[in-house]
Order: structure tokens, then C-alpha cells, then sequence
């Protein structure tokens, strides 16, 4: 249990953070709500990545004098934290275009409430 | 010199097309048609060369920056992306070519922002098609998916909160996807298709790779459809403009179900498929049970846009069914499958588009025997099509499905048989009555209204692309032994 929690605690949280957004999306009737759940089911796979690159104790992977190539347990893998800079790219327009979405619906039924929405859709 | 940059210069066309039609457009909006037709004509000849070359020379691996693979991102056209890219591609120009009539009217004043939206919807389609990443495929199919949601939201006055409905399932969806490779990186340190294929059978027992594979199955079985989660599908299709429905209907949803294929077949292999983890059992299962929903609420709607989008729910199963097969002609069923149903479905939502501005309603209720006399040449392919989903013996649709029946009884999986047979029928229900309304003469009308039945075809422009998919649903039928021949060389397993 102890080596559950020292050992694997980003991985609870990620978890933790998935089942936040997800009751966000699921739940909320709202649909700035729901978007705002969407960013954190976004942001926990987002925190997900950079957790398992993370190390201490450890450097850029640039080869130097003082560093020897035979102790790769010294150096960072950068590629998962340069995937997440796509993915928060990925994220930000997707919130971007739900945004514009939403001015669009409320032009056109001026409300974000998802009962009130569908009332309005099926008179 | 043009064989090994191929697969880069499919994905240019789109990227060229997308920047140029907003340079013209701006100025002149009836040029964003033509231009986007162009680069989806380019395209298409070619996937057409890229297909042929694959046959003769096998596939071609494109490094990007001369950085080799498995450091550097790939592109991949092998057998059967470049099946894939032509089916979309081809399917893409035709829809694209139709548009020019019903576009005019329904996209007036977004036209420039509408096509160049669409070129970067095919560019995202062709690039998951094309890619050898894991990561890169998430990218491609966020690009493809939020143009996707803009292109819905032109339409209808709900379109916009089906658009936004599809944004929130649909980005769960591909965030699935990306947790799932996220693991699968964390197991293999590899995110190089051929390099983790390379890898994963030694792992096949890892619990951290079957969760993966799960995340995966769940994130494209949304995007693709897959029947519980199919529930963003009706309203998208129904409320986003005809030209949309007729671009993304046929093409979207196989573009997910190609992931599919790509990830079980390629990536994770037999070892997971057939000892491990029951998944191709379960989604066997779902995509039967989606076969018969899709048809059965198809049968209720009176809207034919939407009961199209319910039909499409159910031969989406059909693909997923040949997938779960995982036997070579289950996978050869399938395939000829995507094809088919990419035809068929273009066809008829560009015709009922096409009927849905012209008459300004598109009510099953008041569809009648005058549509006959007025638009002779639409409905006759509307009919074809229609008689091709239903699955009658010289056109397409039947061969894909006796390939998938030939495929269950291999299994000796019965009850998909009956699946099929049954939603046969469920099918000839729901475009029978159509047809019946268009073909047979209305013995409760006393007489005809003057002007009822005048000729109003649209222009040759329109007529064309319907035309050449209609005649080439007898084609595919009559070369289905040839198409078949060729897919079953690609099975992997």
C-alpha cells in the first residue's frame, strides 16, 4: 500500500484528475462547465506525460565531458514533454473552436444551459 | 524520383490547396470551389499512381529530415493506406465536384473559409492514413476532427450545439487515444508503428499494455462510431449542411475504423488478439448489436438525412464486424466494405442534399411520384445506391457482404450471420419505402398538379460526380474478385 502511494502517486492523481474532468462533462448541465471539465481531462493526460519523463538529479541529453554515455540513468528524455507542447497546442484550439461554438449557440438560443437547450430543440 | 516522395506530396496537395483557396477566395468567392477541386484532383491521380506502385514495388517508407526512423517521424504508405487514401480521396473529389450546385445556396458568403476548412479536414484524414507515429496520428486526427467540428457547425440553426456536442465527445475520444500511447511509450520507449509491433509481443501479458490497448479501442471506437458511443453521429449528420454530411459521412467514420485496423492488426498483432484480451470478442459483440440499433432506428426516422446517419451507425458495424472476425475474408469483407459504403453513402446524401434544396424540406412523409419525372437522373442514382446498401446481387454492396458472411461462417460465429441476413432486410425496409414513394404511382392522389413533375435536374457539374458513383457501384461489384484478390494479400495476421 505504502509502495502504491510513494511509488505510483502521479498516476493516482492522473487518475484523480481524468475522473474530475469526466464527471465535468458528464454532469454539468452548463456548457462552459463542460468545456472547463473537458481542459482538465486534457491537462490530466497532458500531466500524465510530463510525470513520467520527470527525473531528479538528471540533465539536458547533450553529450559532455563530465557525463559519460554509459550512465543514461544522468540524462532527461525530452521527447515527452516536446510531444506535450503539440498536445497543449491540440488543446488550446480545441477550446478555442468550443468557445467560438458556444457564442454560436447562444446567438442563436441565448442560453448555455443543456435542459434549457434541448427544451428549446425539440418545440 | 516521385516514388519515394509520394506520400509527402499527397499530404502538399492539401496544405497548397488550403493556403491558396483563401488567397483567391478572399477576393472572389466562386474560385474556392474550383481550386479545392483541383487539389483534391491532384490528389486523387496521385493516390491512383501510388496505389498502382505500391502493387508493382511494395510499399514506400518517407523519413521526414532524413532523421531514420524509429528517432525521426515516418510516413508509411504501404497496402493499405494507399487502398485507403484512394477510397477517400476519390470519394472526397467526387463530393467536392457535386458541391459546386448545392454550395452555391447553402454556403453563400462562407465559401472561402468552407473549402479551405475542408482541404484541411482531407489533409488531416490523409495524414493519419499516411503516418508511421503513434503521436503523429493524434495530431492528424485532431487537425481532421476540429476542421470537422467547423464544417458541422455551417449548417442548420442546432448546428452549432451538434457541432459542440461531437467537440466534447469526440476530443474525450481522441484524449482516450493519447493516454493510451502515452502507456504504451512508458512500456516500449518507442512510438514508431513497426518498432512497437516490433517490441509488444514479448509484453503481452504486461497489464499496462492491455489498458492501453483498451484506451485506444475506446477513443477510436467514438471517433469511429462503434455502436455505444455512436451518440454525437445523428445529430452532426443531420443538422450540418449536405455538403458536410456528404464529406464527412462517408469518409470520417472509416478513417477511425482504418485506426482500428492499423493499431489491432499492425501494432499489438495475434499475440494480443487471440490469447490475451477477449477485445476482438467484445467489439464483435457491440458492432453486432450497433448493426441491428442502426438499422432499427433508421426504420423510425422520417427525416432522411438523419435516417441516413443511423444507417451509417449500422454499416459502420459492418466494418467493425469484419474487423472482430479477424479471419481473411472477415478482413477482406471489411475492406471492400470501407469502399463500398464510402460510395454508397456519398451518393446518397449528396442526392438527398441536392432534394433538400430543391424542395425545400427533406421529409420522408412528402417525398412522391413526381421526384420521378424531375429528377430522373438523381433518383436513378439514389436508387442504384439504394439497392447497392441493401445488398442485391451485380452491385457492390452485396459482394462486401457475402465476403463478411463467408467470414462468420469460417468462425462459425452464427449469430453475427443472422445479424447480417437480418439487417438485409431491415435495409430493404427503409429504402424500399423511399423508393416505393419515388417509383410507384400515388392511387390516393386524384390528379396531377400542374408543374409538378418539370424537369429540374441540376447542372452537368452536379450530374457527373453522381453519375460516376453510381456506375461505379456496378464496377466494383463486377471487379470485386480483382479488389478482394488484392486485399486479401494485405491480411496480416
Amino acid at each position: 500500500m505504502a509502495e502504491l502511494l510513494t511509488g505510483y502517486y502521479a498516476y493516482v492523481f492522473t487518475m484523480l484528475l481524468l475522473c474530475i474532468g469526466l464527471y465535468g462533462i458528464l454532469f454539468k448541465r452548463n456548457l462552459v462547465k463542460k468545456t472547463i471539465g473537458l481542459a482538465i481531462f486534457q491537462s490530466a493526460v497532458i500531466l500524465f506525460y510530463v510525470s513520467v519523463a520527470s527525473k531528479w538529479n538528471a540533465t539536458v541529453p547533450v553529450k559532455s565531458e563530465t557525463l559519460l554515455l554509459s550512465q543514461p540513468e544522468l540524462y532527461l528524455n525530452p521527447l515527452p514533454h516536446t510531444l506535450m507542447l503539440t498536445a497543449i497546442v491540440v488543446g488550446v484550439a480545441t477550446l478555442g473552436v468550443a468557445f467560438t461554438l458556444m457564442i454560436g449557440i447562444y446567438n442563436r438560443y441565448q442560453t448555455l444551459d443543456e435542459q434549457e437547450l434541448i427544451d428549446k430543440l425539440n418545440d | 524520383m516521385i516514388d519515394s516522395q509520394l506520400p509527402v506530396l499527397l499530404i502538399l496537395c492539401y496544405i497548397l490547396a488550403a493556403l491558396v483557396v483563401p488567397a483567391f477566395g478572399l477576393f472572389r468567392e466562386k474560385w474556392a470551389q474550383p481550386i479545392a477541386s483541383l487539389g483534391s484532383t491532384l490528389a486523387t491521380v496521385l493516390s491512383i499512381y501510388g496505389i498502382l506502385m505500391v502493387m508493382h514495388q511494395g510499399p514506400v517508407r518517407y523519413s521526414f529530415g532524413s532523421w531514420a526512423p524509429p528517432i525521426g517521424i515516418e510516413f508509411v504508405y504501404d497496402g493499405l493506406s494507399s487502398f485507403f487514401v484512394l477510397v477517400i480521396n476519390a470519394v472526397g473529389l467526387m463530393v467536392l465536384l457535386h458541391s459546386g450546385s448545392t454550395g452555391k445556396q447553402e454556403l453563400a458568403g462562407k465559401r472561402m473559409p468552407y473549402y479551405a476548412l475542408s482541404m484541411l479536414m482531407l489533409l488531416g484524414f490523409n495524414g493519419i492514413l499516411l503516418t508511421g507515429d503513434l503521436f503523429n496520428l493524434f495530431v492528424f486526427l485532431e487537425i481532421a476532427s476540429l476542421s470537422g467540428y467547423a464544417l458541422i457547425a455551417v449548417g442548420d440553426r442546432p448546428a452549432p450545439y451538434a457541432a459542440f456536442r461531437y467537440l466534447i465527445i469526440g476530443t474525450v475520444g481522441g484524449t482516450l487515444y493519447l493516454l493510451g500511447i502515452g502507456l504504451l511509450y512508458t512500456l516500449t520507449g518507442t512510438l514508431n508503428m513497426i518498432d512497437t509491433m516490433a517490441v509488444l509481443p514479448d509484453l503481452a501479458n504486461h497489464r499496462t499494455a492491455i489498458a492501453a490497448l483498451a484506451l485506444i479501442v475506446t477513443g477510436m471506437g467514438i471517433k469511429a462510431a462503434l455502436f455505444p458511443l455512436h451518440g454525437w453521429l445523428p445529430d452532426s449528420y443531420t443538422f450540418a449542411p449536405s455538403v458536410t454530411s456528404s464529406l464527412i459521412a462517408p469518409i470520417g467514420t472509416k478513417v477511425a475504423a482504418y485506426v482500428l485496423f492499423r493499431i489491432l492488426y499492425w501494432v499489438f498483432g495475434s499475440e494480443f488478439l487471440f490469447n490475451n484480451v477477449p477485445i476482438l470478442e467484445i467489439t464483435g459483440v457491440l458492432a453486432g448489436a450497433g448493426i441491428l440499433f442502426g438499422s432499427v432506428m433508421a426504420i423510425a426516422q422520417t427525416e432522411i438525412k438523419r435516417m441516413l446517419a443511423y444507417s451509417s451507425v449500422s454499416q459502420i458495424g459492418y466494418i467493425l464486424m469484419g474487423l472482430s472476425l479477424a479471419n481473411p475474408w472477415g478482413f477482406a469483407g471489411a475492406l471492400l466494405h470501407v469502399l463500398n459504403h464510402a460510395v454508397m453513402k456519398a451518393l446518397l446524401f449528396m442526392v438527398s442534399g441536392q432534394l433538400r434544396l430543391k424542395e425545400g424540406h427533406s421529409d420522408l412523409r412528402r417525398f412522391h411520384d413526381g421526384y420521378r419525372k424531375k429528377y430522373p437522373w438523381s433518383m436513378a442514382a439514389f436508387s442504384v445506391a439504394a439497392i447497392s446498401m441493401v445488398g442485391l446481387p451485380p452491385l457492390a454492396g452485396f459482394f462486401s457482404k457475402w465476403y463478411l458472411a463467408l467470414g462468420t461462417v469460417e468462425n462459425e460465429s452464427w449469430i453475427l450471420l443472422g445479424v447480417i441476413l437480418i439487417s438485409s432486410l431491415l435495409n430493404a425496409v427503409y429504402f424500399f419505402r423511399i423508393l416505393e414513394k419515388v417509383y410507384m404511382k400515388d392511387p390516393s392522389k386524384a390528379q396531377k398538379v400542374s408543374g409538378e413533375g418539370a424537369f429540374a435536374e441540376p447542372g452537368a457539374g452536379a450530374l457527373v460526380p453522381l453519375m460516376t458513383l453510381a456506375v461505379s457501384l456496378f464496377v466494383i461489384g463486377f471487379a470485386n474478385a480483382f479488389i478482394v484478390g488484392y486485399l486479401l494479400e494485405l491480411y496480416p495476421l
